[in-house]
């Protein structure tokens, strides 16, 4: 029951790199990364690949296969067909290090500006009383895997490295909902998730929503109410939201994380996610390459055949991001109350 | 080698903590807050490692479901899991202060599932006398890593990722530092620190069919060997009666004890329950004989028993051995686990969610509507380095162990749930200890320069090495023995043999080269290396298990089937004597006499 698979494998580094083709030998049920890791075995001994449970739980095998971002782990060769040729490319929004392997600094740099959960008063000991249906809205984002595949689609940091410094990303964004949904918390982070850390900016095409593999609802019940949330104090038209049934000895906060050398230490020194100017002149998506300028052209004109729909028309637009939804509505009732 | 020099760059700390998982994670928040200048050094990303993986909940005796749980019962039921053989005073702790340190979590942040009237609710579990696992559906490590890890990030201590550490220094009979590499570059760094914490998890990898990844090296357990630490109880080795068997790839991969504490039972091709054969005299007293009683116990912990199912693991992995054995095994060479026909398919959606999405995703099984197909997988190392029980602290000066790379907590089989408590327990406990310890030395001690030549000619060796010995086979052979010679069921001549292969494999392992195109991000270097270390474990599991002529939780004998009173009261004690493997038996620690009574109740 066994194939031969073909696949197309990014191999390189930060200097530039190509695509390398490989015939390997595949078992019934197996996944793509039972491929690679038999390439590399038997093959490839030094292909860099990231990767740990094998299970879809810890979220280290990321990758755009075929230009879709997944986990190497949860993608069956049986979901394509034998005589495809696969191709596998690292996550493109993030600088590679060789082969499949990215550097992934970015997300641990904006998880330190999160202000950690800050209960009230003391709760030593179990005295935390809490509804399951409430602890259940915040659960649904701490299931996230941190596989920062959500992060890779967002169109606001994929090819627009510029945009890095002040957006967080659908990961955070979830993170800064479940805090605003912990029902025990005492910190307002509405103001920083907009203004530091870049809510704004997006504008729901829920691409991330598309490529989570838990599943999470993040753009429906993480940004949106979140965006909400911000606009709720940001425009209300009649101050009422903030009087009524609200949480209001909140205390409001900014970015957590100092501003001394970062913990997250790398080789040879400081972490490097600082922006870069932006290379790449490619529109195609898929299946992406990391951004080495040479092989950026060759590669929109050769596969985007398979490009997804994933990167339907998208563009950073942080002005229309804020207004969305309900705050366009509130501005919009403010308008008419003028007149 | 071009790209990479031979420079090695220096970092200063007080604490050294290696891994992070959770008990990493835990031992480093510990002594940050205990003032220690701590880093965290760990093979993967931050929140990748194995406790992402921990599924059923943390045991911790908090009474929120049965009033009647309490530390000394859950005490009991540890001690009795691990057949008696575990170190008391750490099964007490460990039963003491895991309420605290699971509230501690809630504090940071984490989000249990909840009981009606609020609080963190409690599930059931092989070998808990009541409902005692604190938990969040089936993903309760991952909950747990990522409340340490946004812990730590928020305390801003220092994070070392992607980082293997391959020595630790010692100056005269201390711990001055470690030594290791940067996956990323391959470029060299050592570490200078008066106390390191391992915490490097276990050695799963050592077999073909295991749960866990490929972290699970024995890096700790032999680091801490090769640097005069003594192994305690290398022997058991736990099988989880319940991995996956099909499709080929997935092989070994686990299904939680959960989805028996919420009412699945195990089948064979019959149809038959068939652990109402196996229950042993042992727990004879405290398990049901019939469907109906074993049923019923779901809803009335207190007059019923429990159903054999969920015996403890080493029980139920044997008996699932033997269907198989017997030819009444499923289609693929494992036993049926049935859920659907137990429970409705809201609830396994609700209370198994990661369960149903990884058979469907995987295996292409709706286990809502039909069985899966379960068969042992190795899982976890009850033996690991001899420690303190009230400090953590290893053989040798500044050097600590928490979590499943230290020994003696679980005796010969561990019971579920208990491990994540563990690493919460101790976690904190090493590393207070170890931060405090520092802080009583009156002079820090140096790195001896020619230990870190020698480990920097170590390290690289693999790039000289003219051999021409792939590390990937010689691993692959090493699990293939490991699995058919050192496995679930043992036999002398079998380990013997596992012996004199381990013996071969270690001189192909020294003429195993890097091809490629150097040391940056070169996993074929970092398997040549890893080598080395699962080489050393494997040899103390099958010599420890050798040894040992009786069965007793994870470790049983074809040839010595009975338990032996005997054997119940020593240890043994693995110590690296020259490149040797000395074993030593070793009393048990005495349990006082207030202890004792706990056992008297017959019940």
């Amino acid at each position: 029951m066994s194939h031969d698979q073909r696949l197309r494998v990014w191999r390189g580094d930060a200097s530039g790199g190509d695509f390398a083709s490989y015939s390997v030998s595949v078992e019934e049920g197996e996944v793509v990364l039972d491929a690679i890791h038999r390439l590399q075995a038997e093959q490839a001994p030094d292909l860099a690949v990231r990767w740990n449970c094998k299970a879809g739980k810890c979220g280290s095998c990321s990758a755009e296969i075929n230009g879709k971002p997944r986990l190497m782990c949860m993608t069956r060769l049986s979901t394509f067909d034998p005589g495809e040729t696969i191709t596998v490319t690292p996550m493109r929004t993030f600088p590679v290090i060789r082969d499949l392997v990215t550097d992934v600094t970015f997300n641990y740099e904006k998880a330190r500006e999160v202000p950690a959960f800050t209960p009230a008063g003391d709760n030593k000991g179990g005295k935390f009383r809490m509804q399951q249906v409430d602890v259940e809205r915040g659960q649904e984002f701490r299931k996230c895997i941190e596989c920062f595949l959500c992060q890779n689609t967002c169109h606001v940091i994929r090819d627009h490295e510029e945009n890095k410094p002040a957006f967080a990303g659908p990961r955070f964004f979830i993170r800064y909902a479940e805090l605003d949904m912990h029902p025990l918390d005492t910190l307002d982070r509405r103001k920083m998730a907009q203004h530091d850390e870049g809510l704004g900016y997006c504008n729901i095409t829920k691409c991330c929503t598309e490529v989570c593999p838990e599943g999470i609802h993040i753009t429906d019940n993480g940004i949106i109410p979140m965006k909400e949330r911000v606009v709720d104090t940001k425009y209300d038209p009649v101050f009422i939201g903030l009087r009524i049934g609200r949480r209001k000895d909140r205390e409001v906060v900014g970015p957590a994380g100092g501003t001394g050398p970062s913990p997250i230490k790398r080789p040879g020194g400081a972490p490097t996610y600082k922006p870069e100017p932006a290379a790449s002149t490619s529109t195609a998506l898929a299946p992406a390459p990391p951004r080495v300028q040479d092989v950026a052209g060759r590669v929109a004109s050769g596969a985007s055949a398979a490009a997804t729909t994933v990167t339907k028309n998208k563009s950073a637009m942080p002005a229309v991001g804020a207004a969305a939804g309900v705050g366009f509505l509130a501005w919009a009732i403010r308008r008419k109350r003028k007149k | 080698m071009a790209e990479a020099s031979n420079a090695v760059e220096q970092h200063d700390y007080d604490v050294i903590v290696i891994g992070a998982g959770g008990s990493g994670l835990r031992a480093a928040i510990a002594a940050h807050e205990a003032g220690a200048r701590t880093a965290v050094v760990c093979k993967s990303l931050l929140g990748k490692a194995h406790t992402v993986m921990a599924e059923g909940g943390a045991a911790a005796a908090m009474g929120n479901v049965w009033p009647e749980d309490n530390w000394q019962v859950h005490f009991r039921d540890t001690m009795r899991g691990g057949k008696m053989l575990n170190n008391w005073r750490m099964a007490q702790i460990h039963a003491q202060e895991a309420p605290d340190r699971v509230y501690e979590l809630e504090e940071w942040g984490a989000l249990f599932d909840r009981t009606a009237d609020g609080k963190i609710s409690q599930r059931d579990f092989g070998g808990h006398r009541y409902a005692r696992l604190a938990h969040v559906g089936d993903r309760t490590g991952l909950e747990m890593i990522r409340t340490l890890q946004q812990r730590a990030v928020q305390l801003g201590i220092d994070v070392f990722m992607e980082c293997t550490v391959t020595r630790l220094l010692k100056d005269g009979d201390r711990i001055c530092g470690a030594f290791g590499y940067w996956r990323e570059t391959g470029s060299l760094i050592r570490f200078t620190a008066p106390a390191v914490i391992l915490a490097t998890g276990g050695i799963g990898k050592s077999f073909t069919v295991t749960s866990n990844s490929w972290e699970y090296t024995g890096d700790g357990h032999a680091m801490a060997l090769w640097a005069g630490a003594t192994l305690i109880n290398m022997e058991f080795v736990q099988f989880h009666p319940t991995g996956m068997v099909w499709p080929p790839s997935v092989r070994g991969l686990l299904i939680t004890e959960s989805v028996r504490g919420e009412g699945g039972v195990l089948r064979n091709s019959d149809g038959k329950r068939f652990m109402f054969d196996y229950i042993p005299d042992f727990f004879k007293a405290e398990t049901a004989d019939n469907e109906q009683e074993a049923d019923a116990w779901y809803a009335d912990h207190i007059n019923n028993r429990r159903p054999p199912e969920l015996l403890p693991r080493d029980e139920v992995a044997r008996a699932i051995n033997s269907e198989i054995k017997a030819g009444r095994g499923s289609p693929h060479g494992g036993v049926f686990l049935d859920i659907a026909t137990r429970r409705s398919e809201a609830d396994i959606k609700r209370r198994l969610p990661s369960m149903y999405h990884q058979f469907k995703e995987l295996g292409d099984v709706d286990i809502t509507k039909e069985p899966m197909e379960v068969a042992p997988t190795c899982h976890y190392v009850m033996g690991g380095i001899e420690v303190d029980p009230d400090t953590q602290a290893a053989k040798v000066a500044g050097l600590y162990a928490v979590g499943e790379v230290s020994g003696g907590m679980h005796g010969s089989n561990r019971l579920g749930g208990n491990s994540l408590s563990d690493l919460l327990v101790f976690g904190r406990r090493a590393g207070e200890n170890a931060a405090s310890y520092v802080t009583g030395l009156s002079a820090r001690p140096r790195v001896n320069e020619s230990d870190v030549l020698a480990a920097t000619e170590e390290a690289l060796g693999p790039f000289e090495n003219p051999g021409a010995e792939n590390p990937y086979a010689v691993m692959k052979d090493l699990q293939e023995h490991m699995q058919s010679l050192v496995g679930i069921i043992r036999k002398a001549d079998e380990m013997e043999r596992a012996l004199k292969e381990i013996e071969r494999l270690k001189d192909r392992a020294k003429k195993v080269s890097v091809q490629g195109t150097g040391r940056a991000y070169n996993p074929g270097w970092h398997t040549a290396l890893d080598l080395r270390a699962m080489l050393t474990v494997s040899e103390c599991i099958a010599k420890a298990a050798l040894t040992r002529t009786e069965s007793r939780g994870g470790h049983t004998r074809d040839d010595f089937p009975q338990t032996d009173p005997e054997w119940g009261k020593v240890n043994l004690v693995l110590r690296d004597s020259r490149g040797a493997i000395d074993i030593n038996r070793q009393p048990l620690p005495q349990m006082p006499d207030e202890l004792k009574t706990l056992f008297e109740e017959g019940k």
